[in-house]
């Protein structure tokens, strides 16, 4: 029997500094930005953060697959499945190598270990940058295949057959000529027996029976639909106490006084404490959790707080990107002699981004114990690495001592991903102070949800480009005026979308800066991140200067993508005009609007239907062409693209969080306005054919629509958009 | 007090003035009913009172006493909005879908065959972060057999 132990060799000394935990942290957040930080830590440094971790063992099949005597494949899941629908494409590239019967393929979540669970190119255990498709895909087609290989190995030995000459179909292995056949659970104490062979051969896509196909569908459906799927909101625990805190109104705010005597009276309440980042109260069931904070009497310290209102960082923003602040820019790309290339007529535009929440269904939530030096969670992880350190820290343990047992989340477009683990290491405070390893469930209300920030920064871009005769780009000067999302590297994210773009690279002259305003706000990471923002400044823009030159947009891309060779984006754009029917006929008051954007290695453009019959913004078709490599799953392509479109339209519609003298204004749905169903626009997905590795899908479907309906604003009414939302 | 849950009498002795909620989640381990906004914004928490569609976070212990009260555990498991949402791989993060098909089946239930508009003015106030609008649609005309 061969059994292999994962993350052997890793020795790492057992005892970490804070210093190097904290160094560590650095380096995963670093390289968890996937794309340009191509730092990955590797299996010594993966295998020192599992340090006491609890031991996965692997079985014979690997770490990614179990076959169990019942018949039922289960494909091991490292990443969350916030909705994106990763656990059926993952479950499908395993089931194809393998050719296992797809009916009997089910999926589970991988327990935290870097060491054996990390994304090959983060190197880290965490998701993000739509990448747990493209991060899987030659590791989890090998898995399938060393697996089918052990079974017709174990056949062919049984069966006293050449291995060449047995096939598998379904989870049956058969030999035509003789007619004999056994199934994965006939041959699995003879398979476990073979040695995995470490280069098995992969399948030519040609004879996939599964991959790209409408086979391939939710594992989850049902559990989701009937109301049995547990979150970590549902998580009952015996002994468990239920915790909310009650957090300083402004961000940067802290406790001053704090009168606990009322909320210790409340009938429920177990005990009220004060802990970093406010005061916790921690009773036997939610509500008296509620009752118990309600009436909490404290005075907040705002001495060091935010309090500026969302005009006047507006106002701020707009003089930073002109240059007139000590907020110095860095350049993010440059090209050519500035010299005089600016000179002479220019096209100058300027766009302005409020702050955006995340605002999943589930607010956020989480469950720990902490008995001595051991930790566990049960919640939806994102980022299990980062989350294993920073509640290390904060319990004073080691990071393989935090157990954490990934659930479903009930949504996160990136909430749940934070590189402080906010929520969590609250939780983990607030157990850690009940101690003795009884469970807490924090419970956070929407208006704790929508008022703890790690917003979708607000910003700022201003573009000056000049152009040839013909009107396309010659020179593009480019000023973002954004927090860095994360705390570290050369500010990457808010440039997504910017840097590397076709139209800066028709040009040629290039001078390009982000600046990077300190506020106590803290920004996080918005479903697309930076390409949200900045597919609306580019693809407008592109339609301005189109408009300018008095040429068609889809021809002016085009032009501009060929001059460039970006073959990619040629197809794209050719298929959703082809299916949008660009410049065909519409009915009248209403205009069609183009945007195309890459996003995460993921190519999508989108064709918007706009109308504003009666004063009334309507969007009731949206035709979308995507380029995202091999189609794993077409029916969840088509899915996280129709859910891109309302999440983005939603944003450009109607989203922003106002700040008033620091304290954000909308804290829950009345306020805070998302799209709901009689807003929904019909959508249609239309997959470029390609046999190139599989891209990401979660995300990409998000930034076009925004400047796909600013677009057909403009062909309607002849004005250009400066501000989201478009709704005020 | 005695609350009718599902067909069942149960009992519950706590603060009369907790939200249904609550009650169903914490007191009577009724989980399928979620929480998402607590002030009858996002539908998340759609239970049916006597066959009538109403937001649980609003409603209080007492209030809902004497009443038939119907959660998504108390919906049959063959029901045609579970087949149709799976047929049509309604859910993404799933979190919402217990009250959009609460709310579904007390469309259906005085609209059996409603029209596109009947469905837009009877699920616009269940919100869907993940944008699964269209196929929640398909789904309901699906199930309620119009094209």
């Amino acid at each position: 029997m061969s059994e292999r132990k994962f993350g052997e060799g890793a020795q790492p000394s057992p005892v970490l500094t804070r210093r190097r935990l904290v160094l560590g942290g650095s380096l995963l957040g670093g390289a968890l930005v996937v794309g340009y930080a191509a730092t990955n830590f590797g299996a010594v440094a993966a295998g020192a953060l599992s340090v006491g971790a609890v031991d996965v063992n692997p079985g014979v099949f690997g770490p990614f697959i179990k076959i169990d005597e019942a018949g039922w494949v289960t494909v091991v899941n490292r990443y969350q499945e916030m909705g994106q629908g990763t656990h059926a494409g993952l479950a499908a590239i395993v089931a194809e190598e393998l050719d296992a019967d797809w009916e009997m393929v089910r999926f589970e979540s991988a327990p935290a270990n870097a060491a054996v669970y990390r994304d090959v190119t983060m190197g880290i255990q965490g998701t993000g940058a739509s990448h747990a498709i493209a991060g899987s895909w030659n590791q989890l087609r090998q898995a399938g295949a060393a697996a089918r290989a052990m079974f017709v190995q174990a056949a062919a030995r049984k069966w006293g057959l050449p291995v060449d000459s047995i096939g598998v179909r379904n989870g049956v292995v058969y030999h035509l000529a003789s007619q004999r056949s056994a199934t994965f659970v006939d041959l699995l104490a003879d398979a476990a027996k073979i040695a995995p062979p470490e280069h098995p051969k992969l399948k030519d896509p040609k004879d996939y029976k599964l991959i790209g196909t409408e086979i391939v569908r939710r594992k989850d459906s049902q559990s989701k639909s009937n109301g049995t799927e547990l979150y970590t909101q549902d998580v009952r625990l015996p002994d468990m106490l239920v915790a909310m805190v009650a957090h300083p109104s402004h961000f940067g705010g802290k406790l001053g006084s704090l009168d606990m005597g009322a909320a210790r009276k409340v009938p429920g309440v177990v005990d009220v404490f004060e802990i970093a980042r406010g005061v916790a109260v921690v009773a036997k069931d939610t509500w008296s959790a509620r009752l118990g904070r309600d009436a909490l009497k404290i005075n907040w310290d705002d001495a060091k707080a935010e309090t500026r209102s969302s005009d006047e960082l507006r106002a701020l923003y707009r003089e930073i990107a002109k240059g007139k602040t000590d907020v110095t820019g860095a350049a993010f790309q440059t090209k050519g002699k500035v010299d005089d290339a600016f000179d002479g007529e220019l096209f100058e535009a300027s766009f302005d981004f409020p702050y955006l929440a995340n605002a999943p269904m589930e607010p956020m939530n989480c469950v720990a114990s902490v008995d001595g030096r051991r930790v566990k969670l049960t919640f939806a992880a994102q980022i299990q690495t980062v989350d294993q350190i920073n509640c290390a820290l904060a319990a004073i343990t080691l990071p393989g001592m935090v157990e954490i047992e990934t659930l479903p989340a009930g949504g996160s477009f990136g909430r749940r991903g934070t590189l402080t683990s906010d929520y969590i290491v609250e939780c983990v405070n607030i157990a850690r102070h009940v101690g003795g390893g009884r469970p807490v469930k924090l419970v956070w209300t929407r208006e704790d949800d929508m008022s703890s920030g790690y917003y979708r920064p607000m910003a700022h871009h201003k573009v000056s480009i000049k152009c040839d005769e013909g009107g396309l780009p010659i020179a593009w000067r480019h000023n973002i005026v954004s927090q860095a999302i994360v705390p570290f590297g050369a500010n990457e994210l808010p440039t997504h979308g910017v840097k590397n773009s076709p139209y800066l690279s028709v040009a040629s002259v290039v001078d390009a800066r982000i600046f990077t305003p300190k506020l106590a706000v803290p920004p996080g990471l918005w479903r697309s991140v930076g390409n949200s923002q900045s597919a609306m400044v580019m693809e407008h823009t592109v339609d301005l200067l189109a408009r300018r030159a008095q040429r068609d947009p889809a021809e002016y891309r085009r032009a501009i993508f060929t001059k460039v060779g970006n073959v990619r984006k040629l197809a794209v754009l050719d298929l959703v005009c082809k299916k949008a029917g660009w410049g065909g006929p519409l009915d009248a008051g209403w205009a069609r609007g183009l945007a195309i954007h890459e996003c995460f290695g993921t190519v999508v453009a989108q064709v918007a239907e706009v109308s504003v019959l009666g004063g009334n913004l309507r969007v009731r078709r949206v035709v979308c062409a995507v380029d995202c490599g091999m189609a794993i799953a077409p029916n969840q392509i088509a899915a996280q693209i129709e859910g891109g479109v309302c999440f983005g339209l939603g944003a450009a519609l109607y989203g922003r969080i106002t700040l008033d003298h620091g304290i954000p204004q909308e804290t829950n749905f009345d306020a805070y306005r998302v799209l709901r169903m009689d807003e929904a626009p019909a959508v249609e997905t239309h997959i470029v054919p390609s046999k190139k590795t599989p891209t990401g899908i979660g995300e990409p479907g998000v930034p076009p629509i925004a400047p796909a309906v600013a677009n057909a604003l403009l062909s309607l009414t002849g004005r250009p958009t400066s501000s989201l939302p478009f709704v005020i | 007090m005695k609350l009718n849950v599902n067909g069942e009498d149960r009992d519950f002795d706590g603060d009369p003035n907790m939200p249904l909620l609550w009650v169903l989640r914490d007191h009577l381990s009724l989980s399928g009913t979620k929480f998402g906004c607590g002030i009858a914004q996002c539908g998340a928490c759609t239970v049916h009172l006597n066959g009538k569609a109403a937001r649980s976070c609003s409603v209080l212990a007492a209030e809902a006493q004497g009443m038939k009260i119907t959660t998504i555990e108390g919906v049959s498991a063959g029901h045609r909005l579970l087949v149709a949402w799976v047929k049509h791989d309604v859910p993404q993060c799933g979190y919402c879908q217990s009250g959009q098909i609460m709310q579904a089946a007390a469309l259906l239930a005085e609209k059996p065959k409603p029209t596109d508009a009947d469905i837009d003015a009877a699920m616009s106030g269940n919100i869907c972060r993940c944008g699964t609008y269209r196929r929640i649609k398909a789904a309901i005309k699906d199930a309620a057999g119009v094209a």
